[in-house]
């Protein structure tokens, strides 16, 4: 395989605060190979995001701390200067957020905040990064884009903007998108058009997406690779098909099994996961996931490494051994599917 | 919009009528109140006391009384002071307001670049031991006594250090700039110091406090995720949309000077502008001068009051008017 585009090399953050050192991202290794979508997936606070903003350096808060690497064209991003970095958020590594109402500035309009950027980075004169601006809010579907882009955020709707956010983010054609939770603000019909549309601009323009979600289905439908994060940590990272069809981690059996899937028999419930995340302050000891894991045993005392237990290339951090994880995995994603089962 | 300006014309007029209802009224309830025996001498007969209070006007209702003092204010404006019987109240006010307006302006200017820079400067720095030092020196400009900053600007430059350091600085009072451009700025300059200390501290500490706040803001982390430098993020982006705040604090405290607002500088360093006057008539129970300063400062508190609000519609696309 060819060298990743991006590579995130054992990356710690911390927050120190008043109680104590706060692990949010523990030791985080992934790769970002050029045209690929890579989907991180796990619950609030599991570190997903800030793993990504460590990545573009946004994390501006005094009381963090970093270590490790992340490699992109053959540099550590992590050793930049602000002026290096600079240069490459918004070029290089682009990123889109959560919440399209908050994200663009509302005294602004939409199309100088787009100039903005096209000006930061290349040197071009106004009307050229205002026809260029016009041509991207085209191309992510906004009607009358020429008029439109003397208009300001407020006067567009959520889904609109996060168009405007999508058009901004590859309006210097990045080689990697990074993709915060995009639809997670948005109503579902919306959700849709917006994840095609990523979709659709990762083709046009080859870029390579890292896509933040908590939603299954939302990488089901996008990724080519998946990285499920719990704590602070990858527990299971595989290609999209070994995910969703030979997932490993209890962790992932439980957040399979609490989304309703239409290729399956559909349950009359879907099982929740029990009980809440471990403190990042406080992580017991061994696996993170113990205390809420039904197939628990006495090596979850020790922290389980992410290895590749199930093939090359399929990590997981669980102890159980690959016949127990078959024995048990059906039960555990959907018991009353199987129970029904002479 | 000219609806909007209408609007807003007849609510200005709705308020400076309740004030001057209240300030009239307020006047003649307020307990040993009484301008005839003020001005009739030591001791004086009930009759010479009954003639001064038909001459004022006093004796005849206090409905007819307001409006009769309304219509010299507004139609014939010809009101006389009750404490100087040869005195028109109108023209003297508006040969007050060249020195007020002069104080005001240059106070304003200075505020607004300093706090301007104390702000952005202890946000940008916070973290760093300058801030806590900006911060602090804002406090003590804030709570130090303008009548005591102005009498200890008065001992230094009057005082010891008149015959060397300080002797470009005119005597006290206020030189019009058409007599002399030279002397009215020398002579302001103090002055305009004095005035400004306290909102220069006012305004940096809400500054950085809008200024951190707005740096929280979802659009300030897409300003860098764009790759922005520091410092365009943090003029382009927040210290622009910090303006709002800014501004409409500005334009209520701008108009309550210009109003008369400024009466210790003005005091202090007796420049015979709107302030003195107002101190002037409130030490004589002056009921025409404080009716005619009252209604000068609304109309200026009033005026500011909507050029903020067209202020804030050009700062704040959201509340434009469609």
């Amino acid at each position: 395989m060819a060298d990743p585009l991006l590579d995130i090399r054992n990356l710690k953050v911390a927050f120190r605060t008043d109680d104590g050192l706060v692990r949010a991202v523990d030791g985080v290794s992934l790769s970002l190979y050029e045209g690929e979508t890579l989907g991180i997936v796990g619950e609030s606070g599991s570190g997903k995001s800030v793993t990504m903003m460590s990545v573009m350096r946004l994390i501006t808060d005094p009381n963090a701390q970093f270590d490790g690497e992340v490699i992109y064209k053959g540099t550590n991003l992590m050793g930049m200067s602000q002026d290096q970095i600079r240069s490459i958020r918004g070029a290089g590594i682009s990123m889109i957020f959560q919440d399209p109402m908050t994200s663009l500035n509302p005294v602004y309009k939409v199309g100088w905040q787009i100039e903005e950027q096209i000006r930061e980075h290349e040197h071009v004169s106004r009307p050229a990064a205002r026809d260029r601006a016009v041509e991207l809010l085209t191309a992510v579907g906004i009607p009358n884009a020429r008029e439109r882009a003397d208009a300001y955020p407020h006067q567009f709707s959520g889904g609109m903007r996060q168009r405007v956010m999508i058009a901004m983010a590859v309006s210097c054609n990045p080689d990697v998108l990074i993709a915060d939770e995009p639809t997670t603000a948005l109503d579902v019909t919306i959700q849709a058009q917006i994840l095609s549309l990523i979709k659709k601009l990762k083709q046009d323009f080859g870029t390579a997406v890292v896509l933040i979600t908590h939603d299954m289905g939302v990488v089901a439908d996008m990724a080519d690779r998946i990285a499920v994060m719990y704590a602070g940590r990858i527990i299971e990272q595989g290609t999209q098909r070994e995910l969703f069809y030979d997932p490993q981690h209890p962790y992932t059996w439980g957040l399979l099994g609490s989304i309703a899937r239409l290729d399956r028999p559909r349950p009359r419930r879907l099982t929740a996961i029990p009980g809440l995340p471990p403190s990042l302050m406080q992580l017991p000891v061994g696996c993170a996931f113990g205390e809420r894991c039904a197939h628990r045993f006495e090596r979850c005392r020790e922290t389980p490494l992410l290895l590749d237990r199930a093939g090359p290339g399929h990590l997981d951090a669980c102890h159980l051994s690959a016949q127990q994880k078959q024995d048990v995995r059906d039960r555990t994603i959907h018991p009353e599917l199987v129970e029904e089962r002479p | 919009m000219l609806t909007f300006i209408i609007r807003r014309t007849l609510w200005t007029v709705v308020v400076m009528f309740v004030i001057t209802v209240v300030v009239f009224f307020i006047f003649f309830k307020t307990p040993g109140v009484d301008p005839a025996r003020a001005l009739a001498g030591r001791n004086p007969s009930p009759q010479t006391l009954a003639e001064v209070r038909a001459q004022l006007g006093l004796n005849r209702p206090l409905l007819v009384q307001y409006g009769l003092m309304m219509k010299r204010i507004f139609i014939t404006r010809n009101l006389v002071s009750y404490s100087d019987q040869g005195q028109l109240v109108i023209p003297e006010i508006f040969a007050a307001a060249p020195a007020t307006l002069s104080l005001v302006f240059g106070a304003a200017i200075i505020w607004i670049v300093m706090a301007i820079v104390m702000g952005v400067a202890a946000a940008r720095l916070r973290g760093r031991i300058y801030d806590p030092i900006l911060m602090i020196l804002a406090l003590i400009g804030l709570s130090a006594p303008v009548f005591w900053i102005g009498q200890v600007a008065n001992l230094i430059t009057q005082g010891g250090l008149h015959n060397s350091v300080f002797s470009w600085v005119p005597p006290l009072g206020y030189t019009s700039f058409t007599v002399s451009p030279l002397h009215w700025f020398t002579g302001l300059v103090f002055p305009w110091i004095t005035l400004s200390i306290l909102y220069i501290g006012f305004y940096a500490r809400v500054l950085r406090a809008n200024l951190l706040e707005i740096q929280t803001e979802d659009y300030v982390r897409t300003a860098r995720a764009k790759g922005l430098s520091e410092r365009r993020v943090l003029l382009r982006h927040t210290l622009r949309t910090s303006m709002i705040t800014f501004v409409s604090l500005f334009g209520l405290d701008f108009g309550a000077l210009v109003g008369g607002g400024a009466i210790l500088t003005e005091v202090v360093f007796g420049i015979h502008g709107v302030g003195f006057l107002t101190w002037q008539a409130l030490q004589n129970l002056d009921l025409p001068t404080i009716m005619a300063v009252v209604i000068y400062g609304a109309f200026f508190i009033v005026l500011m009051n909507a050029l903020v609000d067209i202020a804030y519609a050009w700062l704040d696309p959201r509340v434009r008017p469609a």
